[in-house]
């Protein structure tokens, strides 16, 4: 019997019984259209976490001075002995797997322009900085190598910056006071959004670290040429933990920790904290797609029920089409295409109503959905292996049955 | 050589722990083109015999030769093969498939026959015609008479031009008026060369036949012709 053929009398068998198909197809109709909307929506979330990842600059290591402690007197973070360009210098220069380091001064400081003013956490960066964090300008351009040494009084504003003190006007080119400095504006960063710690990251204004040391942020100097932070930027994500451990050991010499004693200094893996939460959030998507992946089990299981019942019924015309000449391979095949039939058709309906649930939470509910072509094309094909799956053993039986006890069955 | 050859053929059954033996060595061997009929009590292996002939049973012992060629040795597909090519059925409640068509009916073994579907309707067609149905071919079994319905039947098993006609009790559930236009329908065909094998337990239906064979508890006990 020709494909074809066994198709047709698939169909017309499940016309027969038009409700009770239906009724069978609905468990498969639940589980994809649940398996689209849950992956959907999981993945959605995922990719939104990434987004985050890629804003905070990948493969980035934050270090910056640990808790002071004195004769059992203990302060917070950032109390003891600061970084210094030498720390810098040292790791840039003994550490292989670095590829770029920047060292800042920050703190905060009101900017003020004409009669608005903001205030506002100001950077004093160096050149590998806008690197680093891998923070293109959306405006003007970065700073010289003449600014960097020299200390000269110009910023690059973050995207919040500019817009609370300039709203839509161009910033570029205008004067600022910064602490009472004034500065002139070279440019403006694109945004980046939210870190993964939940700060607005265009809240921000950079300068010059030489001029950040020496006319904002100078009463704060501890060791010359002090450094508050120190970013790296490390060549892979698999060489993070290994450059971690290796700045830590290079630092702990170089600060005279004693073995045995706390690091007094932090060095912070931001990815690692993103990580866990997307690692959070993969979690959860195991659980949606295995509760999807149940539900279609579960309806798999209702076509198997529905497909005993129908080779049970049909008994006696399993016996007929033995005996005008139907080979075993015939039944088997005929009841197989039905179950398919079954599944895959309630597959697309189940596409349908998945697709259009995924679509509108997306549009009304504004969540991050990301209904992937690639998911449509395993939903349809998960649909057609429970067929195969649940159906098999429905179809080998009615195939294996003796021609006339069939033919006989009442 | 004989169409059908049965050599001390042996089939028994277990039934709730018990063996029933529904042959118990039969020997019988058939010409190409007779008409027989096997008549018996019920129970007496008349059913089992045809059954077997038809390759919808296998034999538990003992050799069945069909035109040479024995049944014991063939696989479930080869059987199949042989029943889609050599034999035409006939049941006493005509084993239509419900909500099909008569055409359908009909053009059912041509669905599983190797010679592909080229010409499948018009065939279906033909047979539907020889047996006088040609205008009933859209209708479906329950709008159909019994004995139209058993007409479709005839056709169908027609439809792959068989050697051998197996019916078992065509006419127990139809009136007399219409058994007799089927058994002239059976006359016909058996002229036209195939061989019938009808089995009944109506006398007036078997002295009709060229040949009749009685059963009696699982073997012959009488071959007349």
């Amino acid at each position: 019997m020709n494909p074809l053929a066994s198709f047709r009398v698939a169909i017309d068998a499940l016309k027969m019984h038009a409700l009770r198909s239906f009724l069978a197809m609905l468990g498969v109709i639940i589980g994809v259209a649940s398996v689209i909307v849950m992956v959907s929506v999981a993945s959605g979330a995922g990719e939104a976490i990434e987004a985050r990842i890629r804003a905070l600059g990948t493969n980035v290591l934050v270090i910056f001075p640990g808790s002071f402690t004195s004769g059992g007197r203990r302060a917070g973070e950032g109390t003891a002995l600061a970084l210094s360009e030498n720390d810098l210098a040292a790791i840039r220069a003994s550490v292989p797997t670095v590829v770029g380091a920047a060292g800042m001064v920050s703190g905060s400081a009101p900017i003020v322009v004409g009669n608005s003013n903001w205030t506002t956490s100001v950077t004093g960066v160096n050149a590998d900085y806008l690197d680093v964090r891998d923070w293109p300008l959306a405006d003007g351009r970065s700073f010289t190598e003449a600014e960097l040494r020299s200390g000269a009084k110009v910023v690059i504003l973050g995207a919040t910056t500019a817009r609370e003190l300039f709203g839509n006007a161009p910033a570029l080119g205008e004067q600022v006071r910064i602490k009472n400095v004034p500065f002139t504006i070279i440019g403006t960063l694109t945004e980046k959004g939210q870190s993964g710690f939940g700060t607005d990251q265009d809240d921000t204004a950079l300068v010059p670290l030489s001029t950040a040391r020496r006319r904002l942020f100078g009463a704060e100097q501890t060791v010359p040429d002090n450094l508050r932070t120190i970013m790296v930027e490390v060549a892979s994500a698999e060489a993070m933990n290994d450059t971690q451990e290796e700045i830590e050991n290079l630092l702990r010499q170089r600060r005279h920790v004693r073995p045995g004693t706390p690091d007094d200094f932090q060095v912070r893996n931001m990815a690692e904290f993103i990580r866990a939460r997307s690692e959070t959030q993969s979690i959860l998507s195991v659980l949606l797609g295995a509760t999807a992946a149940i539900s279609l089990v579960v309806g798999g299981i209702g076509i198997m029920n529905i497909m005993l019942v129908s080779v049970t019924e049909r008994t006696k015309e399993i016996g007929l089409r033995m005996a005008v000449g139907a080979r075993r391979r015939d039944i088997l095949s005929q009841f197989l295409i039905e179950a398919v039939t079954l599944c895959v058709t309630g597959g697309l309906i189940g596409l349908l109503i998945g697709g259009s649930a995924a679509i509108s939470m997306s549009i009304w509910g504004n969540w991050p959905i990301a209904l992937k072509p690639g998911l449509v094309v395993i939903a349809l094909l998960s649909a057609g292996l429970v067929g195969v799956f649940f159906g098999y053993y429905p179809a080998r039986r009615a195939s294996l049955m003796n021609p006339i006890d069939a033919l006989r069955y009442e | 050589m004989p169409q059908i050859v049965a050599h001390d053929l042996v089939k028994t059954y277990c039934l709730g722990g018990s063996i029933i033996g529904a042959l118990q060595g039969v020997n019988v061997e058939v010409e190409r083109g007779e008409y027989l009929a096997v008549t018996g009590a019920s129970g007496s292996g008349k059913s089992t015999f045809m059954n077997l002939i038809g390759a919808l049973d296998t034999p538990t012992s003992g050799s069945l030769k069909i035109e040479g060629r024995e049944l014991g040795g063939l696989g479930s597909d080869q059987l199949a093969a042989y029943r889609n090519a050599k034999i035409g059925f006939v049941f006493q409640t005509f084993n239509l498939l419900a909500r099909t068509t008569a055409l359908d009916n009909v053009a059912l073994p041509l669905l599983y026959s190797r010679h592909g579907h080229a010409g499948a309707r018009e065939k279906a067609k033909a047979c539907l015609a020889k047996v006088g149905l040609a205008h009933r071919e859209g209708h479906q079994p329950s709008e159909l008479s019994g004995g139209q319905q058993q007409r479709v039947a005839i056709a169908r098993a027609l439809v792959n031009d068989p050697h051998i006609l197996l019916a078992d009790e065509p006419t127990g559930a139809l009136d007399s008026h219409t058994t007799e236009e089927i058994i002239e329908l059976f006359e016909e065909l058996n002229e036209s060369g195939i061989t019938v094998v009808l089995v009944t337990h109506e006398p007036d239906i078997a002295r009709r036949a060229h040949r009749r064979i009685t059963f009696r508890d699982g073997k012959i006990v009488d071959d007349a012709s």
